[in-house]
């Protein structure tokens, strides 16, 4: 397993102060190992664009960090040593030296994000020019043209605005600008959201086609869980504030073992095998101002004990049962199914891997269980 | 989408409670309502409340005007009127006038504007070529013309008074408005009327209209503030010259007897500062309403019990909050994945 | 809110590059010309109708059918002056009563058009709708019965209800203007409406304001809404891509009950394959405002005959795939300004053939009530007309291509498409 290059733990966030403030994130704990694309699924509520903004203190008001430790392993690249930085104890200068030349932020829109009275070039350059002060002004224009080339734009693109390039050029233009300082991590907020599904998977290919070309690490944020399991090498899933369930990809789409990380499987209808009624999760996400005692998804949750009504479940780790390749360490939920009093519901106590080899549940079939 | 992730429903009651609390602690509004409380309370009881009548003379021999003293709180002019009893009485026609010159004019700029923006095409063509002809209008030179000719009696009516202020009021309205019914055009919830078969002027009213009291509100107040001032100043020209005295036509006669020159300053200063304060009041309370409605002018607390809110650096603010550990790293139990 | 930002004019729509912006804006352009023409416009001829029309096989005559229809979008400045946008170009399809049929597209396909087309907002360039196989007339009286017969939902659940009025008040005004129901009897319909979409007890919503609700809850109001009118059509234009992954089944179940109990004639336009195939009797497959191909939902999704539907169902995220899909065909949906010459496919294709970028291809049959609009399979070409347009392209030599045969041949020249 590759060391870890950004540690979460703990980590709280509001929004706003005293009586009136509003928890948004409560008790995220998140590693993120080197070259690994880790995914954070979560609906609206959920906080989970909130986590993002908060790792790299680019959180607006009235956003406040409330408690927890962000730290980045950050390794200098020709030394190869490690050296550990408090990303919420920094400073402004400090958080300007790692921030896109260290981490990098991809927004969730581009068009926003991109100067509309500046070219393309420029944004490019500019970024250079303000990290990189050594490089001459060809070195820089070389380096653009070299970077979108990388994403896949034609360097005739140079000299464009943004209005004049539709919605997938624009992301790749951000994109690049992300990596054009070969960060170490890319923090991506929802990418590919707005564009059509055949850009989405061309932008995504070649992402990740540059992920393993320059070894970056990437915290993929979006609703789209069932693009994160063909994505991400390890996933969170955040419910309400808090992070529910974390596994790796496969294991979490065979074997889930939090019942919200089952029921947002079961909302996306398969495009293969037989048509069967899918129920999704009945009810809507809390409010962050009027959330339930105990656990915050049981007015939601078909296996609900009294228990979950009244005591809210800690984050904890669960031994797998093995198998070729098991991460074991790294697979948390927070759920009292699982505290050991009681046997899990079957659906969320599948093994992996699996030991004979039927076909892959489908998670629309268990669904049927669900109230 | 917005970085802020705070979730959609909303419990009624803490959304009007919300609503009302920020009206009430926003000064602009607080003050500027009073003020206009202020004034619309003279303009009742101004009349009643003052000692003498506006033509009451102290003395008819007496040719200077005398300044303020325990007798005359705001002193009397050259003829002998009481100043204060002038300002208490002369504040009604003013903003009578003005009143109904906002009325009239929001009513004109909503039936110009808001068919304008939404019927399109030559509808729309006519009526802006009408509301820029109006626009481009001097409107005090206008006014000049059109009032100075009118009989003495009629100036005395604040209905035609204020209509005629009105048509030269009324276009800037209308292009805010047809502008902004423009951008509500588009907007789903027309659409959705249209699809269920709302007729053309049902949905003008029932659906357009109430999403424009907003800039509606302030619009009017805007041409109030413009109409007490272009009748103060019709006043002071002397094209208007009603038998009530009035602020303006107190600074006429001020201005006519040179009481700037000879520093009667009680007998100018009190109606000139009764507008400007006035105006000021409106203003404020315009600001107020505009700060409430759109979001993004309303000023962030920069700092709040020392946390300081900085672009790009998000405070780190350790609350002594107790919360449960959960940090698998910490001492929580290694539970067993499966049976 | 100041006036100067508030007077801005829509932005002029940029040539080539921005299909979709292009459309838009000229389709805003046209809808303030036809907000106020909608009950003047004159008849149009009807066009030559299409010898395939899509949609799902039902006897009788169908609720709602299209016939050739067309929509051209003149654009009135820019660098566009004097062009129009192609945004719908020759589609028949029908609706029968008791079926949902989806419209599966990228944006830009024409999709969203053809559902205002179809609603009556919009009036066509040329063809026309029939409703139970009557014309659609012109008059006002003809309008109201429209409206009262097809209805449809909106996207955006936060801005398809106004925010100053009340459930109540969004569910009583189809009930005013086409019931000639009392005051207590419409009390009583609003109740059941409110609870045919599970918003119960209704009681408890009929006084709140749009944004008192949730996301999910606004969209079943809309819904509620159309229902109100009592519909035979109900078209939905993307009514749940913006809601929370976790309800969208529960709307999408929403409208399958309906279709069950009410009888109604669906009509699902989406983005989405997946939630297409989850629903739909039928799918219609669009692209650049054509038909490309249109069958039973479970056909197209397991047997994709035109290339377009292969590309969307291996850009589409599956998380049962077992290996990472190859995209065949890349870049971006066409200019409907000046679209391709032949198959508006043809640029992107990876087996366009010589006839590809000269003819339009016709649907032809690749299986039971399943059409595709491909050269591929069509058998009357001359090998002249089969070769290649590019050099790397690949496609089948000779003789009816099925999609197993293109499958397989495009496997084994992996590999070799141009990357765009």
């Amino acid at each position: 397993m590759a060391d870890p290059v950004l540690e979460v733990r703990g980590l709280c966030v509001d929004y706003g102060l005293g009586a009136e403030a509003v928890r948004a994130v409560t008790d995220a704990d998140l590693v993120l190992r080197r070259g690994e694309v880790l995914g954070i699924a979560g609906e609206s509520g959920s906080g989970k664009s909130t986590l993002a903004y908060a790792l790299t203190r680019l959180l607006r008001a009235p956003g406040v960090i409330t408690g927890g430790d962000v730290v980045f392993h950050s390794r200098s690249a020709e030394t190869g040593e490690v050296t550990e930085v408090d990303l919420l104890a920094a400073d402004g200068h400090q958080l300007r030296r790692y921030r896109w030349s260290e981490i990098a932020v991809v927004f969730q829109s581009a068009m926003h994000a991109l100067n509309p009275v500046a070219r393309v070039e420029n944004q490019l350059t500019d970024v250079l020019r303000v990290h990189r002060p050594e490089m001459s002004a060809e070195q820089r224009r070389a380096r653009a043209v070299e970077m979108l080339r990388m994403v896949g734009i034609n360097a005739d693109r140079l000299r464009s605005y943004p209005h004049e390039l539709s919605g997938g050029m624009r992301q790749r233009v951000m994109i690049a600008m992300a990596l054009i300082l070969q960060p170490q991590i890319v923090i991506m907020d929802e990418p590919t959201t707005a564009l059509d599904v055949v850009t989405q998977r061309e932008i995504l290919e070649e992402l990740m086609a540059l992920r393993d070309k320059l070894g970056f690490a990437v915290i993929f944020i979006t609703h789209d869980l069932s693009l994160l399991i063909e994505l991400a090498d390890s996933i969170a899933i955040m419910y309400a504030g808090r992070i529910v369930e974390r596994a790796r990809a496969a294991e979490l789409f065979h074997a889930p073992r939090h019942p919200y990380s089952l029921g947002l499987l079961s909302s996306f209808p398969s495009l293969h095998g037989e048509r069967v009624r899918m129920e999704g999760i009945p009810g809507s996400p809390p409010s962050l101002a009027a959330m339930p005692d105990g656990c915050k998804f049981h007015p939601r949750c078909p296996y609900a004990m009294d228990r979950c009504r009244t005591q809210e479940p800690p984050l904890t780790r669960l031994t797998d049962d093995g198998g070729v390749g098991g991460e074991g360490g790294d697979r948390v939920t927070a759920c009292w199914l699982h505290d050991g009093r009681q046997d899990p519901p079957e659906p969320l106590g599948r093994a992996f891997p699996l030991l004979a080899s039927p076909p892959a549940p489908r998670p629309g079939d268990l669904s049927r269980s669900t109230s | 989408m917005s970085v802020v992730g705070v979730a959609t429903a909303e419990p009624a009651g803490n959304r009007a409670r919300r609503r009302k609390s920020r009206v009430t602690k926003s000064p602009k509004i607080v003050v500027g309502a009073a003020i206009l409380a202020f004034f619309v309370f003279i303009a009742i009881f101004g009349p009643t409340l003052a000692p003498h009548s506006a033509s009451w003379q102290a003395s008819n021999s007496s040719a200077f005007a005398q300044p303020p003293s325990a007798k005359f709180w705001l002193g009397t002019d050259r003829q002998q009127h009481d100043i204060l009893s002038q300002v208490l009485s002369g504040g009604r026609s003013t903003m009578v006038i003005a009143f109904v010159a906002g009325i009239v004019a929001s009513i004109l700029s909503i039936l110009f504007g808001v068919t304008a923006g939404y019927m399109g095409g030559l509808v729309d063509d006519v009526l802006s070529i009408i509301a820029n002809i109006f626009l481009a209008l001097p409107g005090l030179l206008i006014l000049m013309v059109v009032m100075k000719p009118l009989p003495a009696g009629d100036t005395d009516n604040p209905i035609l008074i204020g209509s005629v202020i009105a048509l030269t009021a009324w276009a800037y309205g209308a292009r805010v408005l047809r502008a902004q019914t423009l951008a509500l055009r588009d907007q789903d919830y027309v659409e959705s009327a249209r699809i269920i078969g709302e007729r053309r002027p049902r949905i003008i009213v029932s659906e357009i209209l109430p999403n424009l009291l907003p800039i509606l509100a302030s619009s009017f107040i805007f041409t109030v503030i413009y109409g007490i001032g272009i009748y103060v100043v019709l006043s002071i020209l002397g094209i208007i010259n009603p038998a009530q005295a009035s602020w303006g036509t107190m600074i006429q006669n001020a201005q006519g007897a040179s009481a700037m020159i000879s520093n009667d300053w009680w007998w100018y200063a009190p109606p000139a500062l009764c507008v400007a304060l006035l105006g000021i009041g409106l203003a404020l309370l315009n600001f107020g309403i505009d700060e409430i409605v759109n979001p993004r002018v309303r000023s962030r607390k920069g700092s709040r019990r020392g946390v300081r809110f900085q672009l790009g650096l998000t405070p780190v603010v350790r609350a002594a909050r107790p919360h449960a550990p959960s940090s698998p790293d910490t001492a929580a139990p290694v539970l067993e994945g499966e049976s | 809110m100041t006036a100067e930002s508030a007077e801005s004019e829509s932005a002029e729509p940029v040539g080539g590059t921005e299909p979709a912006e292009a459309a838009e804006s000229a389709e805003r352009a046209e809808h303030s010309k036809s907000a106020e023409s909608a009950e003047r416009a004159e008849p149009t001829e009807p066009a030559s109708p299409s010898k395939v029309v899509h949609g799902p096989r039902r006897p009788g005559i169908p609720a709602l059918e299209a016939r050739g229809l067309v929509k051209h979008f003149p654009m009135h400045s820019g660098i566009g002056r004097g062009q129009v946008v192609h945004a719908v170009e020759d589609i028949s399809m029908v609706l029968p009563a008791g079926t949902v049929t989806a419209v599966v597209g990228e944006s830009g396909s024409g999709k969203s058009t053809l559902a205002r087309l179809l609603t009556g907002l919009i009036k066509p360039t040329g063809g026309q709708v029939l409703l139970d196989g009557e014309p659609v007339g012109t008059g006002a009286r003809a309008r109201r019965k429209y409206t009262s017969s097809v209805h449809l939902v909106l996207q955006d659940p936060f801005s398809s209800l106004n925010s100053v009025h009340t459930v109540r008040y969004h569910l009583e005004r189809p009930l005013k203007l086409h019931t000639k129901l009392g005051r207590a009897e419409r009390a009583e319909r609003m109740r059941q409406l409110l609870e045919r979409v599970s918003l119960t007890p209704a009681q408890d919503y009929l006084d709140k304001y749009p944004h008192e609700l949730s996301g999910g809850q606004r969209q079943r109001v809309a819904i509620a809404r159309g229902l109100a009118v009592g519909p035979r059509v109900l078209l939905a234009d993307e009514p749940v891509s913006m809601l929370d992954v976790s309800i969208r089944l529960g709307v999408l179940n929403l409208l399958d009950d309906l279709r069950s109990g009410e009888n109604l004639a669906t009509m699902y336009v989406t983005h989405d394959i997946a939630s297409a195939r989850y629903l739909a009797d039928c799918i219609v497959v669009m692209y650049a405002g054509q038909v490309v191909e249109s069958g039973p939902a479970t056909q197209i999704t397991d047997n994709p005959a035109h290339p377009y539907t292969q590309l969307l169902l291996s850009a589409a995220p599956d998380p049962a795939r077992a290996e990472t899909p190859v995209l065949r065909g890349r870049g971006a949906p066409p200019s409907l300004v000046n679209p391709p010459a032949g198959c508006r496919f043809h640029p992107r294709c990876p087996f366009a053939m010589k006839v590809c970028a000269v003819r339009s291809p016709e649907p032809r049959p690749v299986g039971e009530d399943h059409v595709s609009a491909c050269w591929l399979h069509a058998s009357e070409l001359d090998d002249d007309q089969r070769e290649p347009l590019s050099a790397t392209a690949t496609g089948p030599a000779i003789g009816t291509a099925t999609a197993a045969t293109v499958a397989a041949q495009a496997e084994s020249a992996d590999g070799a498409t141009d990357a765009n």
